[in-house]
């Protein structure tokens, strides 16, 4: 154990942490940021391809819906990494061949948006599979008395789907942004400089591997504790004025 | 993943599977197949045959070894924070909570890069036995994908040994019982009985956490469809063939897990 510790401190850890230029810990944090930033715009984005998944699925033409199924069904069979590398070599692609087409010139489609896109597609589904059971957890009464009382389909979405659908939606949303939060670890493999890359690439420049990637685990730790903090406030406010559920535990 | 027991299109009215449009739809989906099967490039296929089934092995038989380790400790996780004390509900709490907050790559590179670069300052590491196996990638990959499997699972345990009526026990305490005997007959079952949906879900989650491993240079089947990229430049072919892989080893593991379930009497009130 001794021996253990002496090695670890050759160089000191809070060295190796430290915020500015000799120390990784800068580094880490701009990985840090880098990582938040591209789940939000993921679920962000899957969240806006999960409503309108939900509601052609729920409300849609035949061909719509089929559609639909195939897209949930076979995102959610394959793996995220998988995925990941085909948008990301795929839609930068298809972008630049129809730019071309065009007459216009390549743009660089460059690391974050493509990041986005690849994550947020693929949160697509799993949001929109969680929407429509949340939706179909409502007691339809109500959205066809809201109808009945000839209300708009955006005031009824407004008024009496939204609200009534959150208590059912929050916590499948809730593991949907850990989920895509912990996903952006992925994009490390395309070479996207979030804080599992930066991570390696302190580690790789130090020697030190276990401290560093210990720390970007207590990172990681530290924002999935405090979103789970959160979201347990959003969704005790979802559920006012319901009677008290029996929880499970 | 699982079938949800009622959709929408039951609301409304039975549709029969052939119905107009969706043999259109079949018909453009094989158009779409034969045409990627005619007019992409595929002639690199002989030549990583015999890697890609040897990757396909790998994949799976780590997915087999982690689940079912993964599951073997899961039930102590799941059993210590229902009923344990303590100094052993906590610490069990604290894993699972660890494990599902951090990512799996990043779990991958810890105990690959990290743990694994500890080992070869002890020179008692290096004559142990273990020496020539810590040496190589698989050990880590096969701990990381059990550990993590343990986590979320035990996590599902948790839930399910909880959801098992005391009266139950109570009962099987009462025919005199054994503690372990209660456990083996009665609370297992039943909490693997209401477990049984998560627990094909999860699994069908490890599968596709596998390809992780290709990053700490185990030569599964993903690690093979890299491979071939880089030797030829064909980019989207094997990657549409691993995908396509994927979707059937997921159907096959969802059928399994279906079987299993049909076998479980339900009552539906």
């Amino acid at each position: 154990m001794t021996e253990l510790l002496l090695s670890l401190d050759q160089t000191s850890i809070f060295e190796l942490l430290a915020p500015t230029s000799p120390g990784w810990g800068g580094n880490l944090l701009h990985g840090f940021i880098n990582s938040i930033e591209i789940g939000v715009g993921a679920f962000a984005l899957g969240l806006l391809i999960g409503m309108g998944g939900a509601h052609g699925k729920l409300y849609g033409g035949p061909v719509q819906r089929d559609l639909l199924q195939v897209y949930t069904t076979l995102i959610r069979a394959v793996p995220e990494l998988v995925l990941i590398l085909l948008v990301y070599f795929a839609v930068p692609d298809l972008i630049n061949r129809l730019l071309e087409t065009f007459g216009y010139g390549r743009i660089d489609v460059t690391g974050p948006v493509a990041g986005i896109v690849a994550l947020g597609f693929v949160q697509g589904a799993y949001t929109t599979e969680v929407l429509r059971g949340a939706i179909l957890a409502v007691p339809q009464g109500q959205i066809e008395a809201g109808r009945a009382f000839g209300m708009s389909p955006t005031m009824l979405m407004r008024r009496i789907t939204l609200p009534a659908m959150l208590p059912f939606a929050i916590p499948g949303l809730a593991n949907l942004w850990v989920s895509a939060f912990k996903s952006t670890a992925l994009l490390a493999v395309v070479g996207f400089n979030e804080l599992t890359l930066e991570t390696r690439q302190a580690a790789g420049a130090t020697k030190a591997y276990f401290t560093f990637f210990m720390a970007a685990g207590v990172l990681y730790l530290l924002l999935t504790l405090i979103s789970n903090a959160l979201i347990g406030r959003i969704e005790h406010w979802t559920r006012r004025g319901q009677p008290p559920v029996a929880e499970s535990r | 993943m699982t079938h949800s027991p009622t959709t929408a299109s039951e609301n409304h009215r039975p549709i029969g599977w052939f119905e107009p449009h969706r043999i259109i739809l079949i018909v453009i989906a094989i158009t779409l197949v034969t045409a990627a099967a005619v007019f992409m490039r595929w002639d690199w296929l002989p030549d990583y045959y015999t890697l890609a089934v040897a990757g396909l092995w790998t994949s799976i038989w780590i997915l087999i070894v982690t689940c079912v380790f993964g599951f073997v400790l899961a039930l102590p996780l799941g059993l210590a924070q229902v009923t344990g004390p303590n100094w052993l509900s906590l610490p069990a709490k604290a894993f699972c909570t660890v494990i599902r907050g951090t990512p799996l790559l990043l779990q991958i590179w810890l105990l690959y890069y990290g743990v694994g670069s500890l080992f070869p300052q002890y020179p008692w590491v290096r004559e142990s036995a273990f020496w020539p196996l810590v040496r190589q990638a698989w050990p880590y990959a096969v701990l990381a994908l059990t550990l993590s499997f343990a986590g979320y699972v035990g996590e599902v345990m948790r839930g399910a040994f909880a959801g098992v009526p005391r009266g139950q026990l109570e009962a099987a305490r009462a025919f005199g019982m054994s503690r372990w005997k209660v456990f083996r007959r009665v609370w297992l079952p039943q909490a693997i009985q209401t477990a049984l949906p998560t627990l094909s879900g999860d699994t069908v989650l490890q599968l596709k956490s596998t390809p992780l491993v290709a990053t700490i240079t185990v030569v599964d089947l993903y690690a093979v469809a890299l491979r071939v990229r880089q030797d030829t430049f064909v980019i989207y072919e094997p990657l549409l063939l691993l995908a396509l892989t994927y979707m059937v080893l997921t159907g096959l593991l969802v059928w399994i897990f279906n079987r299993l379930e049909a076998r479980i009497p339900v009552r539906v009130g």
